[in-house]
């Protein structure tokens, strides 16, 4: 005993190290990956240091003069209102990122406690969840978005709700094929004939296994929740003027479209910029850790 | 077969049932009375009182609930209170806009992407299979908004190309305005079948009947428009399926940027105004088409791959 005790931990580091090895080499390989990884930590960045880079106040109309084009002053002109669109596109990225990790972050949480209770719980509770899941899964994303919006009212709290419940089903079945093809296995019955209760199989056993794929899972929703964001944000219905936001700023673009384009031009490369780079980072982190993972939907 | 057909129509039915359910406690548990939010804040008790009754929100929940289902049976929607139509009216409409602009872009995109899967699958690592893998990718992620708003700007603003809003009519007008909205949908489907060909194409051209066509000398060309794609367009058939939910969602988007008619414009214009009749309508319609649309696929390939139908 003393002596596998001795032995094991060495090896445990060295095959840790080993496959850290592995992933750093894969991920080098994968030249995507790596500029998916470059623009979401510069995207990131910006949106962390944003109040250190802006050239002007974002909310502050007037600051020059309307509708400009790019100067030395207003690196990317000027909006309808005279505001600097460089500092509004700067201070809008917050606002994507912060619905993306509320909105992704909570429905990872109920999405799995669902999909353990889906696939260790009774039968009959599996099927109604089943059936649940289905049900919110065949609403269509965006229109039911809105009927919710209309509902509740335009604002980030109604988004991040929305694109919360919409997004969980997918979550909790992929928890539930997992659990369930765990359950049956060899180790969990011997471990339940020690004495283990189901909380420790769900907690020692279950929840290792399910989270890696889960959270590549999570990860490949980014960019479609910045899409979702922005695009609402694009109608009227996410954040209320004056706050700087990508998909804000697109629609006051798209309103003037006919006099300048730059607000147009200014806006709509980050949200190209931030979707590809975490498409691209979530597609090369799925292919090095899990390259079946969109089989088993 | 026919044992799996009447489950899944069952199992479909039962999703809509649900839905609806759904939909109609979540617009009765919103805090707030419908009709005062309608009439406004001058609105009298009287007239308060009146809607109430014209919308049937003076009786028991349950007695909704039914008389609501009951209307659906016969294509009742509800009435909107606002234009004094049925909503039904209005919503059918309008959808035979979005139904238009659906099928365009995603008949336009089929027909490019399918053979540049097959391209790419047949010269695999080439530079064309190479550089279509990056820009797949790239077209699947960029919402199609942003794709909308550029090309407005692009072909309609500065190069003054083709026009920039409305659905035009007559024999050329429709389908030259059908162009930038259907391209703007259209791309992210074109990567995205693609890829899903390419990778079934590869998976079949590896298979013994492929080895045994080749060896009788067959040409590639043949071999994978007789042999091998009838198997590997089978994913395409189900993800179709699937993607009516997101052609509607882009679709959203697309009119709206396009100041087109259709259910999106329609729905987006009935949220600003609050007008839940119109959003509960457009709602349950498109709802419906989803859910008939992925049963449809769903039997489709049931039907012409047998495995399919064991799993449900």
């Amino acid at each position: 005993m003393a002596i596998v005790e001795s032995i094991l931990p060495e090896t445990n580091d060295a095959m840790a190290a080993e496959s850290s090895r592995t992933f750093l080499r894969q991920f080098r390989q994968n030249l995507l990956g790596m500029l998916g990884a470059v623009l979401v930590i510069f995207i990131a960045a910006t949106a962390i240091f944003a109040p250190l880079m802006i050239t002007h106040d974002p909310i502050r109309i007037m600051v020059g003069p309307r509708l400009a084009g790019p100067s030395l002053d207003f690196l990317l002109g000027t909006d309808q209102l005279g505001r600097d669109t460089f500092s509004r596109v700067v201070m809008g990225g917050r606002i994507p990122l912060l619905v993306a990790f509320a909105s992704l972050g909570s429905s990872l949480a109920v999405g799995l406690v669902l999909g353990l209770i889906a696939g260790f719980g009774p039968r009959w509770l599996d099927n109604l969840l089943l059936l649940v899941f289905d049900t919110i899964r065949s609403f269509p994303s965006i229109i039911f978005a809105l009927a919710m919006i209309a509902l509740l009212g335009p604002s980030l709290a109604s988004i991040i709700l929305v694109i919360a419940i919409t997004s969980m089903p997918i979550y909790a079945r992929v928890v539930r094929t997992q659990t369930e093809a765990l359950r049956s296995s060899e180790y969990i019955a011997a471990e339940r004939s020690m004495g283990a209760g189901t909380t420790r199989i769900l907690a020692v056993h279950v929840l290792p296994n399910v989270l890696g794929p889960l959270l590549i899972l999570v990860s490949m929703d980014v960019p479609a929740v910045i899409a979702v964001e922005a695009g609402l944000s694009f109608l009227g219905m996410g954040v209320r003027p004056p706050t700087p936001d990508w998909g804000a700023i697109l629609n006051d673009g798209y309103s003037y479209i006919n006099q300048t384009p730059w607000p147009v031009i200014a806006s709509g490369i980050p949200i190209v910029l931030a979707t590809l780079g975490f498409t691209f980072l979530g597609e090369a982190l799925r292919d090095i850790f899990d390259p079946k993972l969109r089989k088993d939907l | 077969m026919w044992f799996y057909l009447c489950r899944r129509l069952v199992l479909a039915i039962a999703i809509i049932a649900i839905a609806v359910t759904l939909l109609f406690l979540m617009i009765r548990a919103v805090p707030g009375d419908p009709a005062a939010v309608l009439l406004g804040p001058r609105a009298t008790p009287e007239m308060k009182a009146l809607l109430h009754q014209q919308m049937g929100l003076d009786k028991p929940l349950v007695v909704q609930i039914a008389t609501f289902f009951g209307g659906l049976l016969h294509g009742d929607l509800g009435f909107d209170v606002f234009s004094q139509r049925p909503v039904a009216d209005i919503v059918f409409e309008q959808l035979p806009y979005t139904i238009q602009l659906i099928l365009v872009s995603i008949s336009c995109a089929v027909a490019i992407a399918v053979p540049l899967g097959c391209y790419s699958a047949m010269r695999r690592n080439s530079l064309v299979d190479q550089v279509a893998g990056v820009v797949t990718v790239a077209t699947i992620a960029i919402p199609s908004f942003v794709v909308a708003v550029y090309a407005l700007l692009i072909f309609a603003v500065t190069l003054r190309w083709l026009p920039a809003i409305g659905a035009g009519n007559g024999f050329w007008d429709g389908p030259i305005h059908l162009v930038l909205p259907g391209f703007a949908i259209g791309i992210g489907w074109v990567g995205y079948i693609s890829r899903l060909v390419r990778a079934s194409m590869l998976e079949v051209l590896g298979e013994n009947h492929v080895r045994m066509a080749r060896s009788f000398g067959i040409s590639e060309w043949r071999i994978v428009a007789r042999y091998a794609l009838p198997l590997a367009i089978l994913p395409t058939v189900t993800i179709l399926g699937v993607g009516i939910a997101w052609l509607l969602s882009s679709a959203v988007f697309i009119e709206v940027v396009f100041a087109r008619p259709g259910i999106g414009a329609l729905i987006v214009n009935a949220v600003h105004t609050r007008n839940y009749p119109i959003v509960m309508g457009v709602v349950l319609v498109s709802t419906f088409l989803i859910v008939s649309a992925t049963t449809l696929s769903d039997v489709i390939n049931a039907f012409l791959d047998p495995r399919t139908r064991e799993k449900l």
